[in-house]
């Protein structure tokens, strides 16, 4: 019988010849990444909750400082700290203010092929590259950082086979929350979701990594897209080969197929407080907002701060908007630098920020108020994530949050 | 008989001569206030009973602390700003733009001769154009944002004359660092600073705003520096005959007199946790350190930046070490876009945030934690600024502090 | 203003600067009395949970020098603090504790022969007593006791302003 892509990584990592769904394995994990939300935890168990502390291989483990950079209280700058001193002591890759984990992974560390475990839910986004990336907690991960290996079960799969081609104005963020809004924010619980399809190929490694980084939103155990010259290419141009390089079999079993045909998908806007709370944007237009905020891992990179400069250009910012602008990674920031879209953003009176997690993580940099609306390319609007817990977050592209930083209110780009 | 700088400013502002001592009140010219008080200048000017501002165009609002927000309630003072500034018709709000003391002269809402008061006690920065400047709190900043009028006692004055030229490694930080160190953290409590000698004269109006900044932490109430040339390009004005003659006349009386040789002059590091605990940097050189902050009011301007990357081209920031920057001023951030400046310093590996007070203020943007060591540029190395009492802050110029970032250790910066 | 009273000491050294009156951290909560808790937390995080009201704070030189924060003086206020003795102020302390009503007093000797704990007694503009030994004190100018006669600047400036207290 076929497997999917997901089966294919777990059997690789398992060193079986065949796995289903339900199966349960033990694998061997080929990359830990851990970010200061939680590594601070991971080494306080290390240190008092194992008799023989030891690491399997540091060589797998790549540690990010990205949530609270630069440190913003006594507290973060101690948990800090302890990665630091931890990682240098061990020999641990080592990222501080270098941007988000998860695009520094991208750039970085992810070979289509690998089984990646990252102690953040948003670790799916390595799917776009064809690995098997998932979040765990902080138990998971020292597990498999003092091991080399963990458990998995393996999930059922659901295929998205994508056709025709976005519309002019509508980005692969509104074409992954249209999915999260039709299948719900369980709806690919414990499962993978894979993506394939014509309508793939014409998507391009940012589009990509935007769709399988917010797969989790949907409940989703991991993302995967297949392997084409598209992902090859980055890879190539960032110096690095493919461990493997799976698709699914035409007889592999998927718990569900969906046809989504691009052409149909419009700028999308999901409302406070669920990610699946969605509405064509032109519903929400009109909403007074307070902040503005473009970056994340799931839309900071070079591709979205195009999108936002373009429409910028010429304009400014609401005098009454906080509108940050917070490139993925430092190889994003130094790429924008270079194209003049930092100085675009900043002399349309935006706040342009250090590669960070910033107001998406909802502490150190941006968080909102009592009361106050925030229009977010982030990964998440629950309920106080970007600060006050009455306060109120909306997820659109970077088109539509540019457009409302613009005109002070929820707008789509054609708006302006 | 002769005046200084301060005798004459206040002397033009009301109108007959003054001499130390002389308790007077003076008219307004414009106050600064930022982010964190205007909440509680807000409820004082109401308290008070006052309807209305003195003169809307003469009050600057600007949101600097608390930018970009890093707790819950912060946003409230933006709130609480805008609606002020609605309420009462002030057009002047900077909500991003840079810090206070930066754009109050960037901006050209200062002049030379002029008397202005902020709600901050970096306030004497004003000086560099010849502006008496002071710092105050909430409560008298309503008071004259009601009545435009402050009472003042007029302050004696030092003199410090600088003759010669600075060796390469040797900026205006180091400059006022050692004066610190000389006068003592009180050393000029109540009393006017006064800058002359060609060193001075040579030296870029940024340069003497460093200088400017930091005599409050020598006490002073004030720093002057005679208009030329150089205030009036930056000003953007021609100097009047009036302007020009804010000078100390020779027969003027001062408390006293200070002479600095510019050759004699190191780079120095004030040392934890005074501002007055200064140290030649070369009795230090080799002190392991974890980060670096380039910015604030004191040492955030264009050419602070443009000598650390001078420093740092083609060079990377120690490993382990974090070098943050956070240039003063939206313009001077990008200045440096623009001529090439904050390339050089992305490709070292600095962290660059938006212009703000940012870690200067210890709220946000690089704390510390226990037994850490930062080598700053800004202005206080109070205990506990920075993060807990355990973090060692070291003062130190854009050049010392770009030299340190490269070596991971206390480094005398070369030129 | 020719109160007299007496009050139990707390000794603090020179320079105490406004970052340790109160950290910039602790400066965007609501109220003075929200930030009181954290007074001197930098330097001695015991102490302002043992200040009593009517307590005497006597310090060295340079009492609140740094930064404009209007709080520091109104939190040693707020704690109970019926007046600091110092060797001497920094300029903006000095002001913003008069305009609240915060009585200072400068006096270069008194610092080095005082323990913590000692009671002293402080006549207003007159003397200071510590242990039968008396210490002169300076009196202020007169727009100065006019401010604090009206009750602070606000309530100069209501008076100004044709309004009741």
């Amino acid at each position: 019988m076929g497997m999917t892509i997901a089966e294919k990584i777990i059997a690789r990592a398992a060193g079986v010849d065949t796995v289903k769904a339900g199966d349960i394995h033990t694998v061997e994990v080929d990359r830990l990444l851990s970010n200061d939300g939680t590594t601070h935890l991971t080494i306080d168990m290390y240190n008092s909750r194992l008799k023989n502390p030891h690491i399997a291989d540091a060589d797998r483990l790549v540690w990010v400082v990205d949530h609270n950079v630069p440190a913003d209280s006594p507290k973060t700058a101690a948990s800090q700290k302890k990665m630091r001193d931890f990682a240098k002591e061990h020999g641990i890759t080592f990222y501080e203010g270098k941007g988000v984990c998860h695009q520094i992974m991208m750039e970085n560390h992810v070979r289509p092929g690998e089984l990646i475990f990252g102690a953040d839910s948003h670790t799916c986004a390595y799917g776009a590259l064809g690995a098997f990336g998932t979040g765990v907690g902080c138990t998971d991960y020292l597990y498999a950082m003092v091991t080399g290996k963990s458990w998995v079960l393996v999930p059922e799969t659901l295929r998205f086979n994508l056709t025709g081609k976005l519309p002019e104005g509508v980005y692969a963020r509104d074409l992954i929350l249209t999915i999260i809004g039709q299948i719900g924010a369980n709806g690919a619980n414990y499962k993978a979701m894979e993506f394939a399809g014509e309508g793939l190929k014409a998507l391009n490694m940012s589009d990509r990594i935007a769709i399988c980084n917010l797969c989790v939103e949907a409940g989703a155990k991991t993302a995967l897209m297949e392997v084409d010259d598209t992902a090859l290419e980055y890879l190539k141009a960032h110096g690095r080969e493919p461990k493997a390089c799976f698709t699914s079999d035409s007889d592999a079993v998927f718990a569900a197929s969906y046809e989504i045909d691009l052409g149909s998908v419009a700028p999308i806007v999901a409302k406070p407080h669920f990610v699946d709370n969605v509405c064509p944007a032109k519903e929400a237009a009109g909403i007074k907002i307070d902040e503005a905020f473009l970056g994340s891992c799931n839309n900071g990179r070079i591709e979205d701060l195009r999108v936002g400069a373009a429409l910028m250009k010429g304009r400014k910012v609401h005098p009454l908007v906080r509108f940050l602008v917070v490139p993925a990674s430092q190889a994003v920031y130094q790429e924008a630098l270079k194209e003049g879209i930092l100085q675009t953003f900043m002399e349309a009176g935006a706040i342009v920020m250090n590669p960070n997690c910033s107001v998406c993580w909802g502490s150190c940099q941006g968080v909102i108020g009592e009361g106050e609306n925030l229009i977010s390319t982030g990964t998440r609007n629950f309920k106080g994530r970007a600060g006050h817990k009455d306060s109120y977050v909306y997820l659109a592209s970077a088109a539509t949050v540019t457009a409302s930083a613009i005109k002070g209110e929820i707008a789509t780009a054609d708006m302006l | 008989m002769g005046q200084t700088i301060i005798e004459k400013i206040v002397s033009r502002n009301i109108g007959h001569d003054v001499k130390p001592g002389d308790i007077v009140t003076v008219n307004v010219d414009r106050v600064m206030i930022h982010d964190i008080f205007i909440p509680f200048v807000a409820d004082k000017f109401e308290e008070m009973g006052f309807t209305r501002l003195w003169n809307p165009d003469k009050v600057v609002l600007i949101y600097d602390h608390l930018v970009p927000a890093s707790q819950v309630d912060d946003t409230r003072h933006f709130r609480a700003g805008d609606a002020f500034a609605e309420k009462y018709g002030m057009k002047n709000v900077h909500r991003s733009d840079g810090i206070c003391h930066q754009l109050m002269t960037e901006a050209l809402y200062v002049k030379p001769g002029d008397i202005v008061f902020g709600t901050d006690s970096h306030t004497t920065t004003y000086g560099c154009v010849g502006a008496f400047s002071s710092g105050i709190g909430y409560t008298e900043m309503a008071s004259i944002l009601g009545t435009g009028t402050m009472w003042i006692k007029v302050p004696e004055t030092i003199r410090v004359v600088i003759e010669g030229v600075l060796p390469s490694n040797v900026t205006s930080k180091d400059i006022i660092l050692q004066l610190i160190g000389d006068l003592r953290a009180d050393g000029a409590t109540y009393q006017a600073l006064e800058f002359c000698g060609d060193t001075i004269e040579n030296m870029s109006v940024a340069s003497r705003m460093t200088i400017a900044n930091m005599a409050v932490e020598a006490g002073a109430k004030c720093a002057l520096f005679t208009p030329d040339e150089k205030t009036a390009e930056y000003c953007q004005i021609e100097l009047t005959d009036k302007e020009r003659s804010l000078s100390g006349d020779r027969d003027a009386e001062y408390i006293r007199t200070i002479h600095y040789k510019a050759e004699e002059l190191t780079p120095v590091l004030a040392c934890p946790s005074q501002v007055d605990h200064i140290r030649p940097v070369s009795e230090l050189a080799g002190t392991a350190i974890d980060q670096v902050f380039i910015g604030s009011c004191t040492n955030g301007r264009l050419e602070d930046l443009q000598k650390a990357a001078s420093i740092l081209k083609g060079k990377k920031v120690a490993p382990f070490v974090k070098l943050i920057v956070t240039p003063a001023s939206r313009k001077i951030y990008n200045q440096a876009l623009a001529d090439g400046t904050m390339e050089i310093l992305a490709e070292a590996g600095a962290v660059i945030t938006h212009p703000g007070c940012g870690l200067c203020c210890g709220r946000t943007g690089g704390i510390l934690s226990d037994g850490e060591r930062v080598v700053a540029t800004n202005n206080r190395n109070f205990l506990g600024r920075m993060g807990t009492s355990k973090v060692e802050i070291f003062l130190a110029s854009p050049a010392t502090a770009a030299a340190c970032a490269v070596s991971g250790r206390i480094t005398v910066p070369e030129l | 203003m020719n109160e007299t009273f007496t009050g139990k000491v707390w000794t603090l050294d020179d320079d105490i600067d406004t970052d340790i009156i109160i950290p910039t951290e602790y400066l965007a909560l609501k109220t003075v009395q929200d930030m009181a808790p954290y007074a001197f937390s930098p330097l001695r995080p015991e102490l302002a949970a043992r200040i009593c009201p009517g307590d005497i704070i006597v310090a060295g030189k340079n009492f609140g020098c740094g930064s404009s924060r209007e709080q520091a003086p109104e939190i040693i206020k707020a704690l109970g603090i019926k007046c600091i003795i110092a060797k001497s102020f920094a300029r903006i302390f000095f002001r913003n504790a008069i305009n609240n009503g915060l009585l200072l007093i400068e006096n270069a000797e008194l610092r080095d022969s005082v323990s913590e704990g000692d009671m002293i007694e402080v006549e207003v503009n007159e003397r200071i007593t510590h242990r039968g030994n008396t210490y002169p004190v300076a009196s202020l100018p007169q727009n100065l006791v006019d401010i604090i006669n009206a009750g602070g600047l606000v309530k100069a400036m209501r008076h100004l302003n044709g309004l009741e207290d």
